[in-house]
């Protein structure tokens, strides 16, 4: 069990170090030109988006990692 | 560097000092005016005083306002106003009964001082990979990370020692990435939380002399989020902090929405007649860190919190190696 409870810890880091790395890859280099002052705004509605479906790719990995480590202890 | 480490000591000295000797008259006149609760976890009846926010609050506002007549530092006004509203926030909770929606927003609130300050860098670091700039998703990073770091020490706060106990790790961890990163003024400026807590847990380790309550604890949350937004140090603080939010995070998946502990009907952990602690059976009740603690057989409230102290040092560690992944780049 307390293994299983370290399992997890160092997977959801893992997760964290995997998912900044496609932050920076996917957001990083993100520039919008053409739309004159607003270009900013929309730069950001899209990066906004990407990175709340990363966030809950992120939450998902999550849930199916919880349930496979604790998959003997959760049956409550 | 003598001009930082005069400011250091006197701010650590302040702080453990202002703790350790207002506790024992606070938890006075709290028992005197009946301000106390049962601790749920003994097997007589035991009342211990509540809320010991107020001997944290007043600790972390003396430190902070002698560290900033050395610094002048914005970013030590943001620590003061954010901290000391998620304390008051905390303190109306302690008094009265609010709805789940209460501490979430009030704490996005108590967050605008940061920004209103101009105390953040909009550059999110990540290690290995760098920085990424995200200007308008940080505002709401912000407003966001005060509410999970005050509500995520908040709900650990379950056990005697447990919350005080894993905020001394994970904020002396947190200051020691700061050093590591180069940081050193808000390194000095986030080691009186570390002192504030090692102190209040003389009196909150088993047997508990007194709660720290919503008060204390959205106070330790609030200071240890804010911290890490004017040392941008976001990913490490969530990382030092990965054993609490494990905890909210199974409690949240299991729970589906948004809701108070009182208002849970489902009790994770019940007592069996030893008075251990013991991971129950029910399938409405959320589950916990502490419950999945429990699932390999019943352990005293002591050795539950030394489990969690242990996933707290361990996470610890990770955190430390980030911070040192944060100056190799790929």
């Amino acid at each position: 069990m307390k293994f299983g409870l370290y399992g997890f810890l160092f997977a959801m880091w893992s997760l964290i170090i995997i998912g900044g790395g496609m932050m920076v890859i996917l957001l990083g280099p993100f520039s919008i030109q053409q739309y004159g002052d607003f270009h900013w705004i929309i730069a950001s509605g899209i990066k906004v988006s990407i990175a709340l479906i990363l966030v809950v790719i992120w939450i998902l990995i999550l849930s199916k990692l919880k349930n496979y480590i604790f998959k003997k202890e959760l049956k409550f | 560097m003598i001009d930082l480490i005069i400011p250091a000591i006197i701010s650590c000295i302040l702080a453990f000092s202002v703790v350790y000797f207002t506790t024992p008259p606070l938890i006075k006149i709290l028992v005197k005016k009946n301000y106390t609760v049962k601790d749920m976890n003994k097997k007589q009846d035991v009342m211990v005083a509540r809320p010991g926010g107020i001997s944290i609050i007043l600790a972390i506002i003396v430190s902070e306002i002698i560290l900033y007549s050395f610094f002048q530092l914005n970013e030590i006004i943001a620590i003061i106003i954010t901290t000391t509203a998620a304390f008051a926030i905390g303190y109306v909770d302690d008094r009265k009964v609010m709805g789940g929606w209460f501490k979430p927003v009030t704490l996005a609130v108590a967050a605008l001082p940061i920004i209103f300050l101009g105390t953040y860098d909009s550059n999110l670091a990540f290690p290995l990979f760098g920085d990424v700039q995200i200007p308008l998703l940080y505002l709401g990073l912000i407003i966001f990370m005060i509410p999970i770091t005050g509500n995520t020490i908040n709900s650990i706060d379950v056990l005697n020692g447990v919350a005080s106990g894993f905020m001394v790790i994970a904020s002396f961890t947190l200051s020691i990435c700061l050093f590591i990163l180069g940081n050193y003024e808000i390194a000095i400026v986030s080691l009186p939380l570390g002192f504030v807590s090692l102190a209040f847990y003389k009196y909150h380790k088993i047997p508990s002399k007194i709660f720290p309550g919503d008060s204390g604890a959205l106070a330790f949350g609030a200071m240890y989020g804010t911290i890490a937004i004017v040392g941008s140090v976001e990913i490490i603080a969530a990382i030092a902090l990965l054993p609490a939010v494990i905890n909210s995070f199974l409690f949240l998946s299991s729970v589906k929405r948004v809701v108070e502990h009182r208002q849970i009907k489902g009790k994770p952990v019940e007592h069996t007649d030893d008075f251990k602690l013991k991971a129950t059976t029910d399938k409405k009740a959320p589950v916990t860190l502490v419950r999945l603690i429990l699932a390999g057989g019943p352990l005293t409230e002591k050795q539950v919190g030394f489990v969690i102290f242990k996933l707290g040092i361990f996470s610890g560690m990770l955190a430390i190696i980030t911070a040192f992944m944060m100056g190799v780049s790929l």
